[in-house]
């Protein structure tokens, strides 16, 4: 038997114009917890799925135990021996542990056979590694560790050698997740491989034994966990990007426009993604919200603008209740001065089918001025969008195309268009350059900054940190749901990293 | 969503593919014919003759497009907002009720243009009526609207059924209709339109509710393109997601567009009963509920082209029934199987030919041929 | 008294049995294919094409059985058809049911009229190529036993083979969803297909077979409105069936068990309906034959509203399958 567990050798593979995986090396020891890190996007989940077979690589090497293979379907990747454990469960909620564990792996057209082999095989994992489940319980029943734990259970069961956890804290609690490194621990110390995927730096630390960093889909360095340090990982993570240039003069900040006091939201499955979040934004300035995906900022910018219901906690407009928690409807916070360019374009902001000008008036299709009679004033709207087209440089300038078939740039100036020329009093803009070519990212920028100078309140949510530092006056940074630190936009890219990163400042300090 | 977003032009989506979709529907069509030992050419002139080879035929023809007409525009208000209304039967049945119910007690002494206001308004609102329990169990308990308004076809029919044989069969009666609404309850016939054009025939039963139709098509074009609502309606239909972003109110809409929708389709009552039978009678909607289906899939859910393709399906019945003359082996039920082909190329395949269509016009002009990665993206 | 006698009177529960038997079939075909997560509209027109194979079939060759084969096979052929469209070309699902029941409900009428020339029906079956009642043993012998006697020799003694059929394919269908490694999958694919498809199973192919079981079980039924119930086919003669059948899978929650019970409820309102008719009910009066018709679908909307329980359909139902990430 190889020492090596997983060989990758010069895996590439592009989405469309989106290189996901470039030239790709790694390699993974036998028996150890081999931890691979980067930010959303970076390629790490790309890089995983290649090796349960999910996708084919464009080109590269895949070598498991020394030996040369090829994976084109889970079934090749669970026959040498790799289980996943996915980010998102694939368990069968109506079902229960025992059939969860042994849909796929029978082992025999009747199931009794199959059910007490599961039932004696589950007991034996159980003692050996402590991974203790009621084997009949039904999973929609179970908490989200447990149903990680079934997961892991099934990988298990199928003989996996090599385990790959993709984000697998990102649903646990710190309780939780502090368990699932014990089990972790102890799977190593049976001699199974396994491979972390996480953002997060903390965990690195604390279970691996080297870490892998990706940044743009190019793994830009290789560590032994106990040579390196949080500081030296955050910085390989984000990169020493030049800073995009903007010119901005000082920020002029006057009343406060929109103010958020012990905000919490949860999710349809109960889950909390925003946890008691204040702050405040004023007239004339830029919030920043720093974060990694998925730390509940999506969430906590719904709740703001009427879309999705908070549990508990208030906002205000303008020194007025937003409603957050029952009355808010986003059309009448529209009259009252909110303007809103959602993450979600394509789903949210857009109605892609739509003809260029249908969408200039998604929101505001009630407004007066685009009504006359029992109708819509079709050349009122026609008008005000070849207006907004010529100002904000949309291409191709024809408001009769239809939407889907704009740039993403373009489109995204549709979106800021429309929210912008209403003259909100507050914008609230998510992801403002997600897709967008780098010549709209200007533009899009110096609208930003223009509207702040002309004294609206800005609260602008990215996962693009050059973007956040470039843009805001103010930075709050959020993980798991709370907002963990507010900085200047002086801070530096590590400190900030580690922010993201779940690293409180004074143990990075220390 | 499941298919990639290629680009093609947009002669080639809305023209091209639906007609690659028809025309091999026709073909399988042709196949049966062949099957039962006819030349399905010949079936073809045989079928366009008997529509409009004649005044009479073209007055025939109109007569039948007049009820797809209503029902294809009901199915097709409903797919704007992302709804299957497969209930356009039931309501155009039970709304039968709005036609009669009126034309029973006025026709004795009002004039027949106030009697038809009436009943227009009865049959819009009992067909209405008819879509709202659906809906509303759609928009506020989750309902699945397809099942529900299958279940109100059938409890519709039970209930025309019941109030045919008992209240509303005139005394001594044996058969399940109503009595024969007198002068004020007959609309006038459009033999003038069709001389109009030179044709001088026995007459048909081509009436009023034709022009009525034409009327109610602009009217939806201009309700779904050219009002809030339409707006708002497509919108929703499109993307729930934008829809919630732009504050319009899902279960509100929900129950407006099936009401509209059920109404379109409980128009298609005036034409059959004030048109031509002068009674309700039992099963007097023939399946034109589901023919709107059809009409609705291949006229792409646009009055542009729900008309002629209601006058497709016009001509289909017209002229099938022209046909089993000459074939004793081709009945009315070809239409059916050609309807139901038509449902399956133009609706559930309507993406199996996109691929090759695809494939073929990037070779012909490779640079016009970019894969949006933007739109092919997640969700 | 006269009253019960009529409504609990074995002739009913008789004409109960016949009359669910079909409805039974569908509905368990119907199940097949939801379980799955392919929603089925088109129950009715694979029945319709099956009753129609089979008579025609049973005809010309004089045998029952191949009769049967004929209606499993032209069934088969609508089923694979919805596969085609809505699991290989992930078209919308209700369109394609929509679809299958005007083409089976023309097609048995065009070709009909062109095989046999009888304005669309198929010839009367010979009683040979009809799956008649069967005599099951010591039926008469046992008759005249009180209380046992009528029930084994009357009620249960004296179906078609296919009703026997149906009601067995109950207890086999729980045993095959819920004791084989096809029924896990097949139920597992229903809610969640992507963690089928992550344990190696190919969901197109399980979706496949589950479609196709649905023909098989929906020629069945047909087969038996035309060559037992009937000795022959006519036009329209599933008679919205296919409809009631579906209605019954959603009042059973897609269980096997609570799906006979649902047909036979069904079943039983239409058997009462019919001795019922012109006749008074105590403290009721009149009760219109129709009410009694309309009453399945009813039922099945209040269910749906959510008023009796919840109907909660496989969570999968309805939507193609995409590979996602």
């Amino acid at each position: 038997m190889s020492e090596t567990a997983i060989e990758l050798i010069g895996i590439n593979k592009s989405f469309g114009a989106v290189h996901a995986n470039r030239d790709i090396h790694l390699e993974v020891p036998r028996g150890t917890i081999h931890g691979i890190i980067g930010e959303n996007g970076a390629g790490k989940s790309t890089l995983m799925s290649i090796l349960y077979g999910f996708y084919q690589a464009d080109s590269g090497e895949i070598r498991i135990d020394g030996k040369t293979v090829t994976i084109h379907t889970p079934n090749d990747a669970i026959a040498f021996g790799i289980g996943m454990v996915h980010q998102h469960f694939m368990l069968v909620e109506n079902f229960t542990v025992l059939e969860n564990v042994m849909l796929g792996a029978e082992n025999a057209a009747l199931l009794a056979g199959g059910i007490s082999d599961a039932r004696a095989e589950l007991d034996r994992l159980e003692k050996e590694y402590g991974l203790e489940v009621d084997p009949d319980a039904v999973i929609e029943e179970l908490p989200v560790g447990l149903q990680q734990r079934v997961e892991i259970l099934k990988a298990l069961y199928r003989g996996a050698e090599i385990l790959i956890l993709d984000e697998p804290t990102g649903v646990l609690t710190p309780a939780e997740a502090n368990h699932l490194f014990r089990i972790l621990r102890q799977l190593k110390e049976q001699g199974k491989t396994i491979v972390l995927i996480t953002h997060k730096l903390r965990e690195i630390m604390a279970v691996t034994d080297n870490v892998s960093v990706m940044r743009q889909g190019t793994m830009v360095a290789t560590r032994k966990t106990a040579e390196t340090t949080v500081e030296e990982l955050a910085e390989l993570m984000v990169g020493r990007r030049v800073l995009l240039r903007v010119e901005k003069g000082e920020a002029n900040p006057g009343d406060v426009m929109l103010s958020v006091e012990g905000l919490t939201v949860r999710d349809s499955r109960g889950v909390t993604m925003v946890d008691d979040v204040s702050f405040n934004v004023r007239a004339g300035e830029i919030v920043g919200i720093a974060g990694v995906a998925g730390n509940g900022q999506s969430q906590l910018i719904e709740a703001i603008t009427g879309i999705r219901k908070a549990l508990s906690g208030t906002a205000l407009l303008d020194g007025q209740p937003i409603g957050v928690t029952g009355s808010a409807d986003p059309n009448e916070l529209r009259g009252r001065g909110m303007a809103h360019v959602p993450e979600d374009r394509h789903h949210m902001g857009l109605v892609l089918p739509f003809e260029e000008y249908e969408n200039s008036i998604l929101g505001y299709h009630d407004d007066k001025r685009y009504i006359s009679g029992p109708f819509l004033d079709m050349d009122a709207i026609r008008d005000d969008a070849r207006v907004k087209i010529g100002k904000y440089d949309i291409r191709p300038d024809n408001c009769r195309l239809k939407t889907a078939n704009f740039s993403g740039g373009n489109q995204q100036k549709i979106v800021l268009a429309r929210e912008m020329e209403r003259d909100p009093s507050v914008l609230v803009v998510a992801q403002p350059t997600r897709g967008v070519d780098v010549g709209a990212i200007e533009f899009i920028h110096k609208r930003i900054i223009e509207m702040r100078d002309q004294g609206k309140a800005v609260l602008l949510v990215s996962v693009e940190l050059d973007e956040i530092r470039s843009l805001s006056d103010r930075i709050l940074v959020m993980f798991a749901g709370r907002v963990v630190g507010e900085r200047t936009p002086e801070a530096t890219e590590g400190e900030l990293g580690l922010l993201m990163a779940g690293v409180e400042s004074q143990e990075a300090a220390e | 969503m499941a298919t990639p977003y290629a680009k093609l032009p947009a002669w080639v989506d809305f023209g091209l593919i639906p007609f690659i979709n028809l025309l091999v529907a026709f073909i399988v069509a042709g196949m049966v014919v062949l099957l039962v030992g006819e030349s399905p050419l010949h079936a073809a002139t045989l079928m366009v003759k008997g529509a409009f080879g004649s005044g009479e035929g073209v007055g025939y023809t109109l007569f039948y497009a007049t009820n797809f007409i209503f029902t294809g525009l009901a199915v097709a208000v409903a797919f704007h907002c992302g709804l299957f209304n497969i209930g356009g039967e039931g309501q155009a049945y039970i709304a039968g009720l709005g036609v009669a119910v009126p034309c029973l007690m006025l026709d004795s002494f009002l004039p027949w243009p106030v009697v038809f206001l009436v009943a227009i308004l009865g049959s819009a609102a009992i067909g209405a009526a008819w879509a709202f329990i659906p809906a509303y169990l759609q928009a506020r308990r989750g309902s699945h609207i397809v099942i529900t308004t299958i279940m109100f076809n059938f409890i519709a029919s039970s209930v025309m059924v019941y109030l045919l044989v008992g209240a509303l069969k005139p005394k001594g009666s044996m058969a399940p209709q109503t009595r024969t609404f007198l002068e004020g309850g007959h609309l006038p016939k459009l033999d003038w339109l069709l001389e109009l054009f030179g044709a001088s025939i026995r007459s048909t039963p081509l009436n009023v509710t034709f022009l009525l139709a034409l009327v109610a098509s602009a009217v939806v074009w201009a309700l779904v393109w050219r009002t809030k609502l339409g707006y708002e309606i497509r919108t929703l239909g499109f993307s729930p997601k934008a829809a919630r972003y732009a504050g319009i109110n899902e279960a509100k809409i929900i129950v407006i567009t099936m009401m509209i929708s059920g109404a379109l389709a409980g128009m298609m009552a005036l034409n059959p009963i004030m048109g031509d039978q002068h009674r309700l009678q039992l099963d007097f909607v023939t399946g034109a509920g589901f023919v709107g289906i059809a009409v609705a899939l291949m006229g792409r859910s646009h009055p542009a082209g729900i008309i002629p393709a209601a006058i497709l399906f016009g001509m289909l019945y017209q002229g099938g029934a022209e046909i089993s003359f000459e074939m004793p082996n081709i009945s009315r039920d070809m239409i059916v199987i050609i309807q139901g082909l038509v449902i399956l190329f133009a609706g559930a395949l309507e993406h199996m030919l996109r691929p090759t269509v695809s494939t073929l016009f990037a070779s012909m002009k490779p640079s016009s041929m970019t894969v949006d990665g933007a739109v092919a993206g997640d969700n | 008294m006269e009253f019960f006698g009529l409504i609990f009177g074995l002739n009913v529960f008789d004409s109960m049995l016949r009359v669910s038997a079909p409805l039974l079939l569908a509905c368990l075909a119907g199940l097949y294919s939801e379980r799955s997560g392919v929603f089925d509209i088109g129950l009715e027109g694979k029945m319709l094409a099956g009753a129609f194979a089979g008579a025609s079939a049973g005809y010309v060759s004089g045998s029952a059985w191949i009769g049967l084969l004929a209606a499993i096979a032209a069934s088969v052929f609508l089923a694979l058809v919805h596969g085609f469209a809505s699991i290989t070309h992930r078209g919308n699902q209700i369109v394609s049911g929509v679809a299958i029941n005007f083409i089976a409900a023309g097609s048995g009428v065009i070709l009909g009229q062109a095989w046999f020339r009888q304005g669309g029906r198929t010839p009367s079956l010979p009683n040979e190529a009809r799956f008649n009642a069967i005599d099951l043993p010591f039926a008469t012998a046992i008759s005249d036993v009180p209380f046992i006697g009528p029930i084994y020799s009357g009620l249960i003694s004296g179906h078609s083979i296919l009703v026997y059929f149906a009601f067995a394919m109950v207890p086999i269908t729980w045993w095959i969803l819920f004791r084989t490694r096809f029924g896990l999958r097949l139920r597992a694919v229903g809610e969640n297909p992507a963690a089928v498809d992550t344990a190696g199973i190919s969901v197109i192919w399980l979706r496949y077979r589950a479609v196709i079981i649905c023909g098989a079980l929906c020629g069945v039924a047909g087969a038996y409105l035309s060559m037992a119930q009937n000795a022959g086919f006519v036009k329209d003669m599933s008679a919205g069936r296919g409809f009631i059948a579906l209605a019954a899978l959603i009042f059973a929650k897609w269980r096997p068990l609570n799906a006979m019970f649902a047909c036979l409820l069904f079943g039983y309102l239409d058997a009462v309906a019919i001795v019922l008719q012109g006749k008074e009910i105590p403290f009721v009066g009149h009760v219109p034959v129709q009410v009694f018709q309309a009453l399945p679908y009813v039922l099945t909307v209040i269910l749906l509203a959510g008023f009796i329980g919840k109907a909660i359909p496989p969570k999968a139902g309805g939507v193609p399958y995409v590979k996602e990430r």
